[in-house]
């Protein structure tokens, strides 16, 4: 650290008859510009004198800092249509301050500001309502082009719908296979632990077959699903959208919605309920695990499987898994569309595909719960 | 060359987003078989001109007509048979990466025709062929330089023989030898094929070489500062910047 030699001072004299008169002396650098400014700029702007005389022949040196002082000074002065005068100003300093002080800013476009609390919540709102929109509307062209792909097979894109399905489904396989066993596995103890106090551990296969079979198995897909596919499609599309394929597509006269969704859509709507059926086995496997490994034999856990599940809890399970495979498809598809320019604009779409994919499976579980209740009691 | 026929007329064009207007009123007429070039700075809206064109947007205000069609509002049948009396080369070339060159080319003629397969690889083919692709077929568009990809862009916007090619900014991002034979191909392309030629550049080398006539694009009019053929701007423009402009280049690359 070096040592400030001679470090600017400033003194005051007035204000007298509208006129202030200040000085400066020594160096005026970044070092030492700091309270000099704070000083001065406080003495400027609470005098509005008509005059700032403003002395700086004792000044030795002056960086950028120090002529930043002197043009906020003006400034200053003029917005209440004062006068600075600055006498004693070396010409060598003369000239930085006059080169600093050209130059004008182009009338440029409004910047964005920094909003208040409430602004921004308000602001916010508008946006959810009219992401809403614009999902309603997608939904809208979705259904259109789905419609129209089943009325004209021959237009579905049935090269790519098979190279994404088995991205889709088969690529899944592995993770989902392993996730619903050790889920199977971790429910059917953590039952068991609690069930062995009534004696009653045989009702742990009927925990698992109804669990598995109407939640974990369908929710679990498709949670890695928006994981794995969601994301994939958002960042597939939203590439092709900054590098302006989609424009092409579309001055081409093909629909990205036929294009690149329908044939996404497609494989979802068949992959889930074949990985579905996957989890809902892997996962009552492990079930079964548990339960040989407290004693019961294989019969036995199986008998009472089918005393307790009925086909309805496995095809409720498979529709669910439908709705979810569409609704993860159709989401990663749009948030893809939705990517605006920038080198980020495809990271974020990505995350908004997986949170809103959430979002969307944990709602229409919740929705396809109360049908289940009210048409099954 | 030109025939002096209007291809595209745009009349009384505003591009605004967000409600923030970036072109003001705008009129030119493009003639059919002529290089026509919108010249400018950046930001200065070249891209939006170009993208209202091809009517990837609607404009605020006044009428696009492509040979007769106004791009904006044509639905249905319409609109296909308007989209297929252009081609786009974009910016950044804008070929399909999960494809090869060839399927690039091959994808428009597989939706918009009933050739048989074998045939569409054939013109496929010729196509690259002449943009001096020939051999790269089955390349993806990954392992092409900038250059190849603008060339197989090109490719691409000519499969179904349109009778308008747009290209946005053509030499961005080449080197000036590229760019250079890039132009001797749209000069050739234009010559025998008869194909009108929308250039977005700012390239005065370039604009020198291919362009029949340019129009000048500015920021702070929002509009055309300048309409005409190069040679004569640089002489006889009202507009002294303009006329300095045109100069500027044709001092060093262009002594006349
Ligand atoms: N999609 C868009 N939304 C909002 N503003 C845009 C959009 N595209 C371009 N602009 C703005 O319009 C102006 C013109 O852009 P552009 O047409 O790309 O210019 P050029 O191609 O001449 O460099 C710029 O100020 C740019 O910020
Ligand atoms: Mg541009």
């Amino acid at each position: 650290m070096v040592t400030i030699v001679n470090a600017a001072k400033l003194r005051s004299d007035g204000p007298r008859s509208g006129v202030l008169k200040l000085a400066i002396d020594g160096r005026l650098d970044a070092d030492s510009t700091g309270p000099v400014w704070r000083e001065s700029t406080r003495l400027v702007t609470a005098a509005r004198a008509n005059n700032v005389d403003l002395d700086v022949a004792s000044m030795d040196y002056c960086d950028g800092s120090g002529i930043a002082l002197l043009i906020q000074l003006r400034r200053l002065q003029q917005k209440h249509g004062g006068k600075l005068e600055i006498h004693g100003l070396r010409p060598e300093f003369q000239e930085l301050l006059d080169d600093w002080s050209q130059g004008s800013g182009e009338t440029a476009p409004k910047a964005k500001v920094r909003t208040q609390l409430v602004e921004e919540v308000g602001r916010r709102a508008v946006e959810v309502w009219r992401d809403i929109h614009e999902l309603i509307t997608f939904v809208g062209q979705l259904g259109l082009a789905l419609v129209k792909a089943a009325r004209h097979p021959r237009t579905i894109r049935w090269r790519d719908t098979v190279l994404i399905a088995e991205e889709v489904g088969v690529n899944a396989l592995p993770i989902v296979a392993m996730l619903s066993f050790l889920v199977g596995v971790i429910m059917a103890f953590q039952a068991a632990v609690a069930l062995r106090q009534f004696g009653a551990e045989i009702f742990v296969a009927n925990m698992i077959g109804l669990s598995v079979l109407r939640e974990m198995g369908p929710l679990m897909t498709a949670i890695i699903l928006a994981g794995r596919s969601g994301s994939a499609f958002a960042a597939e599309i939203g590439t092709m959208k900054v590098r302006e394929e989609i424009d092409a597509l579309k001055t081409m006269g093909l629909e990205p919605v036929r294009f690149l969704v329908v044939p996404r859509v497609l494989a979802a709507l068949v992959m889930t309920p074949v990985l579905t059926v996957f989890a809902d086995l892997l996962g009552v496997m492990g079930g079964s695990v548990v339960m040989m490994s407290l004693g019961f034999p294989l019969i036995t856990f199986f008998h009472q499987l089918q005393l307790a599940v009925s086909y309805g809890s496995l095809v409720g399970g498979l529709v669910k898994a439908f709705a979810f495979g569409i609704l993860i498809a159709a989401i990663g598809c749009l948030r893809g569309l939705q990517t605006e320019n920038g080198a980020s604009a495809v990271g974020l779409s990505t995350t908004h595909a997986v949170v809103s994919g959430i979002i969307l499976i944990v709602f229409a579980d919740g929705i396809f719960t109360i049908i289940y209740y009210l048409l099954w009691v | 060359m030109s025939s002096g026929e209007t291809i595209i007329r745009v009349d009384g064009f505003t591009a605004a987003y967000n409600g923030q207007v970036i072109l003001n009123r705008l009129s030119f007429e493009v003639h059919r078989g002529e290089v026509f070039v919108i010249l400018g700075g950046s930001g200065c809206g070249k891209s939006t001109l170009l993208k209202h064109m091809i009517g990837l947007y609607a404009p605020a205000a006044g009428t696009i007509l492509i040979d007769g069609h106004n791009i904006s509002t044509a639905e249905g049948d319409e609109r296909q048979q308007v989209l297929r009396k252009f081609g786009v080369m974009y910016q950044s070339g804008a070929l399909f990466g999960s494809m090869t060159v060839l399927d690039n080319v091959c994808l428009p003629l597989q939706e918009f025709t009933n050739l048989p397969l074998d045939a569409i690889r054939v013109i496929a083919s010729m196509k690259l062929q002449r943009v001096g692709l020939g051999g790269f077929d089955h390349h993806m568009p990954s392992e092409l330089s900038g250059g190849m990809q603008k060339r197989a862009a090109i490719a691409r916007a000519m499969a179904l023989d349109p009778q308008v090619l747009f290209l946005d900014e053509p030499s961005a991002g080449l080197d000036p030898i590229t760019s250079a034979e890039l132009d001797e191909l749209i000069l050739s392309l234009a010559r025998s094929l008869k194909i009108t030629f929308v250039i977005v550049s700012h390239e005065l080398a370039s604009i020198f070489a291919i362009a029949d006539r340019v129009i000048m694009l500015d920021k702070s009019v929002k509009g055309i500062v300048a309409t005409g053929k190069p040679k004569e701007l640089r002489e006889h423009s009202d507009n002294a910047w303009v006329r300095q402009f045109f100069s500027r280049q044709a001092s060093t690359d262009n002594p006349a």
